[in-house]
């Protein structure tokens, strides 16, 4: 990788596991020996609201945040939220996007015309039907992996450096289901 | 070894590396992970949750008397609660190193404002330490002991949000032990009588001029050369967004920012036309600069004071460019009430009632939002007790009867008690609810001094609210199951009848950390539902509508039997347990 930053976006809905995700993405930066730096915001993670990680690596890293029109991926485990911060992708970035739909608190069904914007905005999005996949790993809660084989080959990260952090990081009793999750979403997600 | 660490394990990284021997806190957004952290090192470290910031502060400048390195951690409002110790630590200080950490929250993610604590050093007469990121957050913390130690004074160690929240690699060290200064009488220096303090005034001018004279030549405080076109000054979190909207451009970096390096300052300035100054928030460098007459300098008159800074923001300010994005309308995600959470219960009642509440900071805060809408004011830690005793005493006894005050349990230990006390004292009539969830849960469920258990994990004394209300002279108060409805209504309506105080103490733990309890989904009899909405109003994210208009509850949210407050309130009873999937 040269001097550049890579921007990964990730954003979803609290309790929806994008934390662990982003720093089982951390992890893999920091093993290759790059300077990272990981940023969200605490406090609301569990309690359904909008929650958003952004991971930046490379030799030298500054700020810890990325802004509008800098994140080279947004990985949304969410489809609403997958619109709601496509405008933090820079041009000729990549959108992956879990179709999965959520209805947000204070709404009594889902809104209307979230695929249609979608497409019309980034007509490139991949939609993958992340809640779907973990089901057939074995766990609803493994999205989370889903999603992370989703977008990892679009890193220059190989399938060893993702499994070695994966088995470290998630519950030991979990491998099994984590590591066919994350098979099953590097095979969606693929370019 | 080399590892990722958020700045707030950084602190406790570097509590333990330090010697640091006793650590104190009350938790708040965005500090509270600092002892979080810390009681990993517990057999090194002592530490403890105290009921509120300022017990924190004088348990841990009673340690520094007893001659050990301490340090007490808080949000920035915190330091607010703090602040009489504060200001009068500062002449008392010599003994072990004492350093006060303050995260504040720019941009406000989980705060009421965004006041800038870098003021609370000039105010107190204090050395301001802040670092960028989590490698100097542990480095830097080791030279605030060193400045404490070496001047005699306690140190604001500044973080924000992004600091204490975002994590960067951080080499690891062995922990250096820090021997024990032993303790004597000084009354000169610890019993601040006037004649005493006029004294010690004097020295805290003499010692600032020394620090000012230190920060001059402390490494702390660096420039990076670069660009001899284009001069910046920044610190903190703001230098990190500087140098992505500069890359390339001659930097002063203030690590040690108060007292202020004024003559490193002024011979940055004079090499440039024109100096960035990048601060978020406060112009409180940008000030210090202007005082002494340096004046060409561009800050705060193009980089906004409100909110958090970016590096976006930062270029589009100073330079005009910035990507052109537009945000696509989404409807908004707020945070709600958790499904199961026992708040619920008595936001919904209060609504269903016509009554309104003065309330506090805590989860409850959420019960503002639709269709619970059960909040008339909510300004700081306690005060909804008191701003509803104001309400009474303005306005009539017969108002309290549709106001009602609702703290959390953890915040009435923090400040409500002495509320109670003013109610009781004064012979208001008010009703003040207790939603006892049992632990500290907005800021992700530390232990306090209702709940029975020390941070270190020790078994302890347990709060008894209704004696202690007792005790106070509230004749009137009794526990109430939350996730009873008919008990709550029943208990509220009875209470705001009475011509007296009284205390509800709502109790119900907090649905997250009782996980063990959750049991199969509550389901809908869609052929029985009439579709009233009645269960709707309850504002649980389990709930919504189905095609037809009727009640669906997701079966992924749903918490089970334990809450059944749908259940409870359906006018039809087609809410029930499902068969267990």
């Amino acid at each position: 990788m040269s001097n550049e930053v890579t921007n990964v976006f990730v954003a979803g809905v609290g309790g929806q596991g994008i934390l662990l995700a982003s720093e089982i993405l951390s992890d893999v930066a920091l093993s290759r020996g790059l300077d990272v730096k990981k940023s969200e915001v605490h406090g609301m993670a569990q309690r359904g609201g909008s929650v958003v990680s952004h991971v930046r690596f490379g030799e030298k890293v500054y700020s810890p945040v990325i802004t509008e029109g800098e994140a080279d991926i947004l990985v949304s485990f969410e489809k609403m939220e997958g619109l709601r911060w496509l405008h933090y992708v820079r041009g000729g970035g990549t959108v992956i996007v879990n179709s999965q739909e959520i209805i947000p608190s204070g709404l009594e069904a889902y809104p209307e015309g979230i695929d249609g914007e979608l497409g019309k905005r980034f007509p490139d999005a991949r939609l993958i039907d992340a809640f779907s996949l973990a089901k057939d790993a074995g766990h609803v809660r493994a999205v989370n992996t889903v999603m992370l084989g989703a977008f990892s080959s679009y890193l220059d990260f190989t399938e060893d450096e993702w499994r070695a952090v994966i088995e470290k990081r998630v519950p030991p009793k979990t491998i099994e289901i984590n590591t066919k999750a994350f098979a099953l979403g590097r095979e969606a997600g693929a370019a | 070894m080399r590892v990722l660490l958020s700045g707030n394990e950084a602190v406790a990284r570097g509590c333990y590396e330090h010697g640091v021997r006793v650590a104190t806190a009350y938790p708040g957004t965005p500090s509270t992970e600092i002892l979080e952290n810390v009681v990993k090192y517990k057999d090194d470290v002592y530490c403890q949750w105290s009921p509120n910031e300022k017990v924190a502060f004088e348990v841990a400048m009673g340690a520094a008397f007893g001659g050990v390195r301490t340090l007490v951690a808080m949000k920035h409002v915190g330091l607010n609660v703090a602040a009489d110790p504060l200001m009068t630590s500062t002449s008392v200080g010599g003994d072990g190193g004492f350093v006060i950490v303050s995260a504040d929250d720019p941009g406000m993610h989980s705060s009421q404002n965004e006041q800038d604590n870098r003021y609370y050093a000039k105010f107190a007469k204090i050395p301001l330490v802040e670092p960028s990121d989590s490698q100097e957050v542990k480095d830097f913390l080791g030279a605030a002991y060193e400045i404490s130690e070496r001047f005699g004074t306690p140190v604001l160690f500044r973080l924000t949000t992004r600091i204490s929240h975002a994590k960067s690699p951080v080499e690891l060290g062995d922990r250096t032990e820090v021997e024990r200064k032993e303790y004597a009488k000084d009354t000169s220096r610890r019993v601040v009588i006037p004649a005493h303090a006029r004294r010690l005034h004097v020295k805290v001018e003499e010692r600032l001029k020394a620090i000012r004279e230190f920060a001059e030549t402390s490494p702390l405080n660096r420039v990076e050369e670069g660009d001899p076109a284009v001069g910046v000054i920044s610190s903190g979190i703001s230098y990190e967004y500087a140098r992505d909207a500069f890359p390339g451009a001659t930097f002063l970096k203030l690590g040690l920012s108060y007292p202020f390096p004024i003559d490193l300052a002024r011979t940055f300035c004079k090499r440039f036309g024109t100096v960035y100054v990048v601060e978020e928030n406060e112009p409180f460098i940008e000030e210090q600069l202007k005082v002494a007459g340096i004046t060409n300098v561009v800050g705060h008159d193009k980089v906004p004071m409100c909110g958090e800074l970016n590096q976006r923001i930062v270029r589009e300010s100073l330079t005009g460019e910035a990507p052109d994005t537009e945000p696509a309308k989404v409807p908004p995600r707020p945070p709600v009430l958790c499904p199961g959470c026992p708040h619920r219960s008595t936001f919904f009642t209060l609504n269903r009632l016509g009554i309104g509440s003065t309330s506090d900071i805590g989860c409850y805060t959420l019960g503002v939002m639709p269709p619970l809408e059960g909040l008339d004011t909510c300004v700081c830690m306690g005060a909804s007790i008191g701003n509803a005793l104001g309400l009474e005493k303005a306005i009539g006894r017969e108002f309290a009867r549709k106001m009602v005050a609702v703290i959390g349990d953890s915040t009435f230990v923090h400040s409500g008690i002495t509320g109670l006390a003013d109610v009781a004292y004064n012979k208001g009539a008010t009703t003040v609810i207790i939603l006892d969830n049992a632990v500290t849960a907005m800021t992700g469920h530390q232990d306090h001094p209702g709940t029975g258990r020390t941070l270190m994990g020790e078994p302890t004394t347990k709060l008894d609210y209704v004696k202690l209300a007792e005790a106070l002279g509230v004749a009137d108060a009794r526990r109430v199951d939350a996730y009873d409805m008919d008990a709550v209504k029943t208990a509220i309506q009875d209470a705001t009848s009475k011509d007296e105080a009284s205390l509800l103490v709502m109790e119900g733990p907090c649905a997250l950390i009782n996980r063990k309890a959750w049991g199969p989904p509550m389901q809908v009899d869609a052929d029985e539902c009439v579709a009233c909405g009645l269960c709707l109003r309850l504002g649980c994210p389990a709930i919504s509508k189905d095609e037809n208009g009727k009640a669906f509850i997701s079966p992924i949210f749903c918490v089970g039997e334990i809450c059944s407050m749908c259940a409870q309130v359906c006018p039809k009873n087609c809410i029930s347990v499902s068969e267990k999937t």
